[in-house]
C-alpha cells in the first residue's frame, strides 16, 4: 500500500470534524446502553448489545476518519453561499415555532416566501401572502380531502367556518 | 397453481378501475418527479406514506410501484433536455441524449428512452413474476441467520462496495443505524436513545428522515452553490418518431441493457446508477461506431433507460419474496407495506397473494400507462422543466414538510427534520452517500431482530451465524464486497468505483 503524498501539511478539517461527531455518537449511545438492564436470555444478546457493538463501529470509523484526516491533507471545496441557507434553515424554524399557534397555512407560507428568498425571489411583500394562499389550498385539499390531521390555526378556522356557514 | 394463473388472477385484480386509478396515478407523480430535478421517487413515496395511511394497501402499493417505475421513465426527459439529470438513474441518459437534443435530434433520444423503458419494464416484470416463485420456495429455507447474512451483504453492498471511499459509505452506513435504534426494542420492550422524550420512543419516522436528507438537504445543497449551472431547456425540434436506422440501432441495446439491469437489480447489488454505467460501457464497446459515443450516439440512451426500468423492475425481486431492500426506493416501499401491517417475503405470497400478484401484474399495465403518457404527452412533462426554480423548491419544502407535519405534527418532528435535513446538506457536500442512511434505518431494527433470534436459538453461540451454507457465503460475500473494492482504491484503481457509485434512489 503506497501512501498518497499528503498535498498540505495540515489536516481536513471536514474529516476531523466527522471524526469528533462519530466518537461523541458513540460515547452516548454507549452511556445509554450501560443504562439498560443486560436481560440476554437464552440468545446472550439483550437490548444493550446491539447498540455496543454500533457504538464500537462508529469509534472505529471516527478513528479511520481522523488518520484520514491527517493523511490525505486538506481537501479544496467549491465555495457555499451562506445567504439562502441561512434563508431556508430560517423558514424552517419559522415554521416549527409557528406551527402550533399560527396553524399551518401561515407557518408554511412564511417558508414558502423564504425558500423563494434563498432562490432569489426576494420580494417578500409578494412572496408571503402568495406562499400562505398557496399553503391554505394545500391544506383544503389534505386536510379536507384526504382526512390529514393539519394543525389549524385562526385562518384555517375562519375558512372552515366560512366554508360550514354555507350549504354544502 | 403455476405463475401463469397466478398471473391471471393478479391482472383480474389489477383491471379493477380503482386500481387502475392508484396505478394512473402513480405513474403520472411518478413520471412528473423523475422529470422534476431535486425529487425522486424515494422522496415522493415517503411522503405520500402518511397520506395513504387511510387508504386501501393494495391500491397504495400499486401506486407506489407506479412511481418508482414511473420516476426511470420522467428522468430521461430531464437529462436529455435539460443536461441536468432528473434523478440519480439518468446520469449516464444526459452523456449522449444531451448532444442528440443539441443536435436537433431530441425527439428520436426522448421515443428510444421510452420504447426501450417499455420493453425493459415489460421483459422484466414477466423476469420477475417467473423468478419470484423460486426465489420464494428457496427463501422458505432460509433461518434467521441466513437472514442476517443476507442483510450484512445488502448493508455491505449499498454503503461501500461502490463510490469513491468505504470509509464515507460506512459512516453513513452507521449513522442510519445508530438512527435506529431509537425508539422501543422490539424484542424486549426496553426504550434505547430516547432521552426520556416520548416522541422518540416510536423511533425516528422514515418519512421525516427521507423528507430531511432528499427535500431539504437538496434545497439546501442547490441554494448553497455559487456556481449556478447553465440550465437551457432544449425545445424538440423535428418529428419525435424514430426512423428505421434509430430503431435497428435501438433494439439491440434495449435487449442488452434489461440483461444487465434486471439481476443487478435483483441482487443486492446496489442500484440502477450501476445498471445504466455497466450498459453504457458495455454499448460503447459493443458499438460498431464507438467513435459517436460522446457526440449523440442513440445507442448510449437506449442500453441506459433499459437498463434503469429493468434494475426498477429487478429490484422488487428482493423487496417481495424476502423483504430485502436494496435501494433507498424499495427501502421506503417496505416501509409502506409495513406501515398497513404487511411482511414482504415467503410467507406474503402464501397469505395474500391476490395482493402480490396484482401488484405484479398492475406493474405491466403501469408500464402500458407510462409508454403512453411519455411518448404523445411529452410535451406536458416538458413544460414541467420551465417551473422557475424558486417556486419549485419553495413547493417542494411546502410538500416536503406537509409529509412530516402530517405524519406527526409535533415540535419534535419538525426539529428532526430540520436536523437531519442540515446533516444531509452536509453530507452532500463533503461527499457521503445518503441511500445507506435510509437502508440502514430500515433494514438495521431487521437485522437486529434476525441476529438475536439466531442467537436465541443456538443459545448464544456465535459459531451459529456461519454453520448454514448460505449463511457462511452470504457472509463471505459480504467480506468480500467489503475488502476487495476497499485493495483496489489502495491500489488507486477506486475510479471506476466511484464512477458507479450508488446515489440516492
Amino acid at each position: 500500500m503506497t501512501r498518497p503524498a499528503p498535498r498540505t501539511r495540515r489536516p481536513d478539517g471536514a474529516t476531523l470534524i466527522v471524526a469528533l461527531i462519530l466518537a461523541a455518537v458513540a460515547v452516548v449511545i454507549w452511556r445509554d446502553a450501560a443504562r439498560l438492564p443486560q436481560a440476554g436470555g437464552y440468545a446472550g444478546v439483550g437490548p444493550a448489545d446491539v447498540p455496543r457493538w454500533i457504538a464500537l463501529g462508529l469509534g472505529a470509523l471516527s478513528l479511520w476518519s481522523a488518520v484520514e484526516a491527517f493523511r490525505q491533507g486538506r481537501a479544496a471545496r467549491e465555495p457555499q453561499n451562506t445567504g439562502p441557507i441561512l434563508w431556508i434553515v430560517g423558514g424552517l424554524a419559522a415554521q416549527l415555532a409557528l406551527l402550533a399557534t399560527a396553524g399551518f397555512s401561515i407557518a408554511t407560507g412564511l417558508l414558502f416566501a423564504a425558500t423563494a428568498r434563498a432562490f432569489g425571489k426576494r420580494n417578500l411583500a409578494l412572496t408571503v401572502p402568495l406562499g400562505i394562499a398557496f399553503a391554505l389550498m394545500v391544506y383544503l385539499v389534505f386536510a379536507g380531502l384526504l382526512q390529514l390531521a393539519l394543525p389549524a390555526g385562526p385562518l384555517e378556522r375562519l375558512v372552515w367556518s366560512l366554508l360550514r356557514g354555507a350549504p354544502e | 397453481m403455476n405463475t401463469f394463473d397466478f398471473l391471471m388472477q393478479g391482472l383480474s385484480v389489477a383491471l379493477d378501475p380503482a386500481m387502475l386509478l392508484y396505478a394512473l396515478i402513480g405513474v403520472t407523480l411518478g413520471t412528473a418527479v423523475g422529470v422534476l430535478p431535486g425529487i425522486g421517487p424515494a422522496l415522493t413515496v415517503a411522503l405520500l406514506l402518511p397520506v395513504t395511511y387511510g387508504l386501501d394497501p393494495a391500491g397504495s402499493l400499486i401506486m407506489f410501484a407506479g412511481i418508482y417505475y414511473g420516476g426511470m421513465y420522467g428522468g430521461s426527459t430531464t437529462s436529455i433536455l435539460l443536461n441536468t439529470p432528473g434523478e440519480s438513474a439518468s446520469i449516464v441518459t444526459a452523456l449522449e441524449g444531451n448532444k442528440m437534443a443539441r443536435a436537433g435530434r431530441g425527439g428520436p433520444a426522448l421515443a428510444t428512452a421510452a420504447i426501450g423503458s417499455f420493453v425493459a419494464g415489460l421483459v422484466a416484470t414477466i423476469l420477475l413474476a417467473l423468478v419470484a416463485p423460486t426465489v420464494v420456495k428457496l427463501a422458505l429455507v432460509f433461518g434467521p441467520r441466513d437472514y442476517f447474512a443476507l442483510m450484512v451483504l445488502a448493508f455491505v453492498t449499498v454503503s461501500s462496495a461502490f463510490g469513491d471511499s468505504a470509509r464515507k459509505g460506512l459512516i453513513s452506513l452507521f449513522v442510519g443505524l445508530s438512527l435506529a435504534l431509537v425508539g422501543i426494542d422490539q424484542l424486549t420492550g426496553q426504550a434505547r436513545l430516547s432521552f426520556g422524550v416520548p416522541q422518540l420512543l416510536d423511533g425516528v419516522e422514515v418519512t421525516t428522515l427521507a423528507v430531511a436528507l432528499f427535500a431539504v438537504g437538496e434545497a439546501l445543497f442547490i441554494a448553497g452553490r455559487r456556481s449556478a449551472a447553465d440550465d437551457q431547456v432544449i425545445a424538440v425540434k423535428g418529428s419525435v418518431w424514430m426512423t428505421a436506422r434509430d430503431w435497428s440501432r435501438s433494439w439491440k441495446p434495449w435487449l442488452r441493457g434489461t440483461a444487465i439491469g434486471f439481476p443487478i437489480g435483483a441482487m443486492p447489488a446496489g442500484g440502477a446508477d450501476i445498471a445504466t454505467f455497466l450498459s453504457y460501457a458495455a454499448e460503447k464497446r459493443a458499438s460498431p461506431h464507438p467513435e459517436e459515443f460522446g457526440h449523440g450516439a442513440i445507442e448510449g440512451v437506449a442500453g441506459p433507460e433499459a437498463a434503469n426500468n429493468a434494475s426498477a423492475a429487478g429490484t422488487l425481486v428482493p423487496l417481495l419474496t424476502l423483504g430485502l431492500p436494496t435501494t433507498a426506493t424499495a427501502a421506503i416501499m417496505l416501509a409502506g407495506f409495513q406501515q398497513f401491517g404487511l411482511q414482504p417475503g415467503p410467507l406474503l405470497f402464501a397469505t395474500n397473494p391476490q395482493l402480490v400478484w396484482g401488484l405484479i401484474a398492475s406493474l405491466l399495465i403501469a408500464n402500458l400507462m407510462l409508454l403512453v403518457l411519455n411518448l404523445p404527452l411529452i410535451g406536458l412533462w416538458v413544460r414541467l422543466l420551465t417551473i422557475p426554480r424558486p417556486w419549485l423548491y419553495a413547493g417542494i419544502l411546502v410538500f416536503a414538510t406537509l409529509g412530516t407535519i402530517g405524519a406527526n405534527p409535533s415540535p419534535v418532528e419538525l426539529s428532526m427534520l430540520l436536523i437531519f435535513g442540515v446533516m444531509g446538506y452536509g453530507m452532500r457536500l463533503y461527499g457521503y452517500p445518503i441511500a445507506p442512511v435510509v437502508v440502514g434505518l430500515i433494514l438495521g431494527p431487521m437485522a437486529e431482530q434476525q441476529l438475536r433470534r439466531a442467537l436465541s436459538i443456538s443459545q448464544g453461540d456465535l459459531t451459529t451465524l456461519v454453520a448454514s451454507p448460505v449463511a457462511a457465503t452470504l457472509l463471505a460475500l459480504a467480506a468480500l464486497a467489503l475488502i476487495v473494492p476497499l485493495i483496489l482504491r489502495a491500489r488507486g484503481k477506486g475510479a471506476v468505483l466511484s464512477q458507479l457509485a450508488s446515489d440516492e434512489d
